[in-house]
This record gives C-alpha cells, sequence and structure tokens, in this order.
C-alpha cells in the first residue's frame, strides 16, 4: 500500500503544483521517487511530529495541500493536539498518512501497533477517515483526496497486499464498495482485513452459506445508506476490523443499527480491548486475536447456527 | 473589555500591547480591506489567551468595527476569550493552546518561500509558553531552513501562569540557548516602540528571535509584575483608576 501511495502522490503532483511531501525523518525505501521528482516539496523535518503536523497546517493555510507520511501511531497520537487544533478544528486541507494499520508492524512491537487510531479520529469533528483496504482502494482515495475539502486520516497497511476490488467499480470518499453480493449474511469490514474478510466468505460459501462483503473504505463519514440497506434484509451483520471493537468501524455501524427500527443479530470481530505483547510477525499476531479467516468463519457459521 | 465581560488574562493582554502597535501600525504588509491577499505579512498571536489585546488592535487598524469588542467574551458574543479563526476578519489561525503557533508560523514562511512571495510571518510566543517541548522543534528546525522571512517575538514579562517564569522552569541563558541554535538574537524593551520598530527592520540571513522584556499589567500600577492578573479582571473602581493612569 505505501508503494501504491507514493506513486499516486507523484502522478498527483507532477498535475498540482499545491502538492507538498512532509515526513518525520520516515519513508526510507519508500518516499524517495518523490524526493527525487520534486526536491523543493519534499521535507524531512526530522523527528518532530508536533511540528510536522503544525507547520502541515501553517502551509495549509497558505494554499498548499501537505501530505504528512509516517508510522500510523506518529502521525496521529502523538502529535494529538496538533491534529485536533491545527487540522480539525481550523479545518485545514492536511492530510495524516498513517502506514501500519492493526499489528502490520508485527514483530517491532506494540509501540508501532495501531489498533486506537480510527477510533480517535473519528471523534473529531471535521476529520475524513479514509481506511483502504486494498492498493486500488488507497489509489482511488490519494487521488479523490486533492479536491476533497478540509483535513483527512489515511490509514494504510504496509506491503504486499493484494487487490480484492473489481478495479472497474467506481470509487468515492464515503461510499462504501460492494465488493460481493450475498443473501444469508453481511460482512462489514475496513482497512486490511479486506483480504481475511474475503476469504472468509469463501469459506461461507463452501458451507453453503451466501455472504455479502462490504469494503468501508470510509469509516467517517460512514456510508449509512449501505448500513441501511444491509438492515432492510434483516439478515445478521459481521463487522471485521484489525482494530479495537471500542469506537471503530464496529461501532459506527452499532451506532447505526441502535437508532435503527431493526435488531439484526450482529457481532464485532476485532481486537478485544488488548495490547499485544506477543513477539512474532504480522500474521503470528493476527492469529493470536483470533483475526484468521478460520476463527472468523467458525464464529460466524456457530454464531447463525451452521456448522 | 476584560472587566465588561469578567475575562481574565488582563496582564497578559497589556504586555503586548506596545508589540502589536507597531506590527500592525508600522511594520505588517496588510491591508484590512483585503485579509486574505495572498501576498500579506502574516502575525500569529501563539499565546491565544492575550487576544483581547490582538482583538483590540485589529479593530483598531480597521478590520473590525469596534462593535466587535463589546461581544467578547459574553452570551452570544463574537470573539472567544482564545482565538477562534472564524471568528472575525485578520485572524490567521486559531490560538489557545500553548505551543502551537510557532509551527503554524513555520508552514506559512515554508509556503511563502515556496511560492517565491516577499511575505514576513511575525510570531508572538509567551515566557511560559517556552516550557512546552512543542516550541523547541520548529526552534530547531526554523534556522536550519534559513527562514529570513520569520521573527519569532518571546513576550518576556516574567510571570506564567503560576509563578515567576524563572523560578517554574529558569529558562535563562535565553539569548545565548537561540544563539547556540543559529537564530538572529535580539534584545528590546518591549515597551518602547522605537526599538521594537528597529529589531524587526534588521534585515539577516537567519531567522529573528526578539527577546522583548516586557512588564506584566503594564500601564496600571495595581496590575504591573502581579501574577494575580494572569487570572483577574478588573471592577468598576480599578476600571476607572486603569483607565486613568494609562491615558
Amino acid at each position: 500500500m505505501r508503494k501504491t501511495f507514493i506513486t499516486t502522490l507523484v502522478e498527483l503532483a507532477r498535475k498540482d503544483d499545491r502538492v507538498f511531501l512532509i515526513t518525520p525523518d520516515i519513508g526510507y525505501s519508500v518516499l524517495e521517487p518523490f524526493m527525487k521528482e520534486f526536491p523543493e516539496r519534499f521535507l524531512n523535518v526530522g523527528v518532530a511530529e508536533q511540528n510536522a503536523v503544525g507547520m502541515a497546517a501553517g502551509m495549509a493555510l497558505s494554499g498548499l495541500i501537505p501530505y504528512v507520511y509516517t508510522i500510523n501511531p506518529f502521525v496521529c497520537m502523538r502529535p494529538f493536539e496538533q491534529v485536533r487544533v491545527d487540522m480539525a478544528y481550523m479545518n485545514t486541507n492536511v492530510r495524516i498518512i498513517g502506514v501500519g494499520a492493526g499489528f502490520a508492524y508485527g514483530s517491532a512491537g506494540a509501540t508501532h501497533h495501531s489498533i486506537e487510531d480510527i477510533a480517535i479520529m473519528r471523534a473529531l469533528p471535521n476529520m475524513t477517515v479514509v481506511c483502504p483496504g486494498d492498493p486500488w482502494e488507497v489509489s482511488e482515495a490519494i487521488k479523490a483526496s486533492l479536491n476533497h475539502v478540509g483535513p483527512m486520516f489515511f490509514r494504510l497497511s504496509k506491503q504486499g497486499e493484494p487487490v480484492i476490488n473489481n478495479t472497474k467499480t467506481q470509487f468515492k470518499i464515503g461510499k462504501a464498495i460492494k465488493v460481493r453480493a450475498g443473501k444469508e449474511v453481511h460482512i462489514i469490514t475496513t482497512s486490511n482485513t479486506l483480504e481475511i474478510a474475503n476469504n472468509v466468505c469463501e469459506i461461507l460459501k463452501q458451507k453453503k452459506v451466501s455472504a455479502s462483503l462490504i469494503s468501508m473504505h470510509t469509516v467517517k463519514p460512514l456510508d449509512v445508506k449501505m448500513v441501511s440497506e444491509l438492515l432492510k434484509t434483516k439478515k445478521p451483520i459481521f463487522t471485521l476490523e484489525e482494530h479495537s471493537i471500542i469506537g471503530g468501524l464496529g461501532s459506527a455501524v452499532a451506532e447505526v443499527i441502535a437508532e435503527s427500527d431493526f435488531n439484526p443479530l450482529f457481532k464485532r470481530f476485532g481486537v478485544n480491548d488488548k495490547y499485544s505483547h506477543y513477539v512474532g510477525g504480522h500474521d503470528f499476531i493476527r492469529a493470536k486475536f483470533g483475526i484468521t479467516k478460520e476463527n472468523i468463519s467458525k464464529n460466524i457459521l456457530k454464531l447463525i447456527g451452521k456448522k | 473589555m476584560n472587566h465588561r465581560s469578567n475575562a481574565s488574562h488582563s496582564g497578559s493582554a497589556l504586555s503586548i500591547v506596545e508589540l502589536l502597535t507597531v506590527l500592525y501600525f508600522k511594520y505588517l504588509n496588510i491591508d484590512p480591506k483585503k485579509p486574505k491577499e495572498e501576498k500579506r505579512d502574516k502575525f500569529i498571536l501563539s499565546k491565544g489567551h492575550a487576544s483581547s489585546a490582538l482583538y483590540a488592535t485589529l479593530a483598531e487598524r480597521g478590520f473590525f468595527p469596534k462593535t466587535f469588542l463589546d461581544k467578547f467574551y459574553i452570551d452570544n458574543g463574537i470573539l472567544p476569550g482564545h482565538v477562534d479563526m472564524e471568528a472575525a476578519p485578520g485572524l490567521e489561525c486559531a490560538a489557545g493552546s500553548l505551543g502551537h503557533g510557532l509551527s503554524l508560523g513555520l508552514g506559512m514562511a515554508v509556503a511563502a518561500k515556496y511560492k517565491k512571495l516577499k511575505s514576513k510571518v511575525v510570531v508572538i510566543i509567551s515566557d511560559g509558553e517556552l516550557n512546552e517541548g512543542s516550541i523547541w522543534e520548529p526552534l530547531l528546525l526554523a534556522p536550519h531552513l534559513k527562514l529570513d522571512n520569520l521573527t519569532v517575538i518571546v513576550d518576556y514579562n516574567k510571570i506564567q501562569s503560576f509563578g515567576i517564569t524563572n523560578e517554574v522552569i529558569n529558562v535563562e541563558p535565553l539569548g545565548g540557548k537561540l544563539k547556540s541554535f543559529n537564530w538572529h538574537v535580539i534584545e528590546v524593551d518591549g515597551h518602547n516602540m522605537t526599538e521594537i520598530e528597529n529589531a524587526l527592520n534588521e534585515k539577516v540571513a537567519q531567522p529573528k528571535f526578539n527577546i522583548a522584556h516586557t512588564i506584566k499589567g503594564k500601564g496600571v500600577s495595581y496590575m504591573e509584575n502581579k501574577l494575580e492578573w494572569h487570572y483577574r479582571s478588573p471592577n468598576k473602581e480599578l476600571l476607572e483608576q486603569a483607565n486613568t493612569e494609562l491615558q
């Protein structure tokens, strides 16, 4: 995803001279294409995230469109008050790009994991929260960011994610994508669990359960219309995210369901309010938290009364 | 304003009156009729709690009617205690949480250089604000980027929220610190308008750090150098006394 990000940003920068890239000293072997082509629009501001976001807001107030790139917790939590005041309150056109959704930084440890970011960013008025599920969504969302008014948070995974979407689909910020149609259960996912959710649908299909799959790439504003459509079918709804079950996609969907006229079977799959103290790679830690196609499909089948 | 609204920070506002007067009437290239003009100079009051002084200066300079000042810090008001950039014309950014304004100003200075504009950026910070870690990040970066279009003025009134500045955390030697950070350091009497103007007009190839020695509550005998005037607003009698002394 990070390679797709930088490739797309280079394309944007070729078209629009307001595009700027700021990094607090992260991006080795990723950001070089932009650095080389647009040295006058690239700034490594040193290991200083508060200043990176604050000065980006100053640049946005001067008409530029700065993208601030670093590891996820260091772009939305370390400089949180700059994000709140200088981006959200002042409604500036700053884009913060957090790389390393969920446990993507695996063995690096929990300082580099990100399981609270969606909840925190979602609470900010004016903030748009985009969590692409595959490289195609990254590319489309970054392109759409050029003309978006207001601050944006992008939650990127890291590397090697396959394209799941039909790339001929129309992409729009705030409009969820129906990746698979299905009649018996609905699975809504966001960010880097799109591939797992797709595999869950395959397992369910083998078990003769028809599941629809929704990629909710924009968690804020949530596509309430899409959730409402699913609710009208009165079928079970499941959410999946590599994020705490508190405050993320599952919570956002739960809020819509709770205020609706419907009461479907509903379950949030995600990180159950715990930090990882495990040592291991991305998939190893995912498995420890039950974020695997096998565990989730097993739980869904059990919840709907099938084996 | 502070009397009418029962607002705090009277002393913090009075220490920067001469600084704002020189900036808005002698130094900044601004046009109150075109507050969004791209080529304008920009001023940021990072010590947003002294907003009443900024609002009064902007009204005097013609950015908005003086009637706005009657709507400070009250129900159904216009001007909040800490700066909301949407409140009135001429406010470049929000302010109130300390340690934000210098990074914003640095970004504006970088943008001006990139756009090849001659705009200057001036940021007033408070001495207590130097305690904030986020102030030192742009203090490191601005000289590295050789931003000769950026001036920082520290309102060195020597009293902060809960004590004497250099008893809370000693910032001295302040000038020495900033010189070693490669800033062009100038010290002035922050109530002497000629000294302030001369310092602003110094032309150097690095960012300028102007240490303005000021008096908290300047001009009002019962407020001068008194910590309590970080919080209090004058009652009717004290207001009359202050007005007499200030005239």
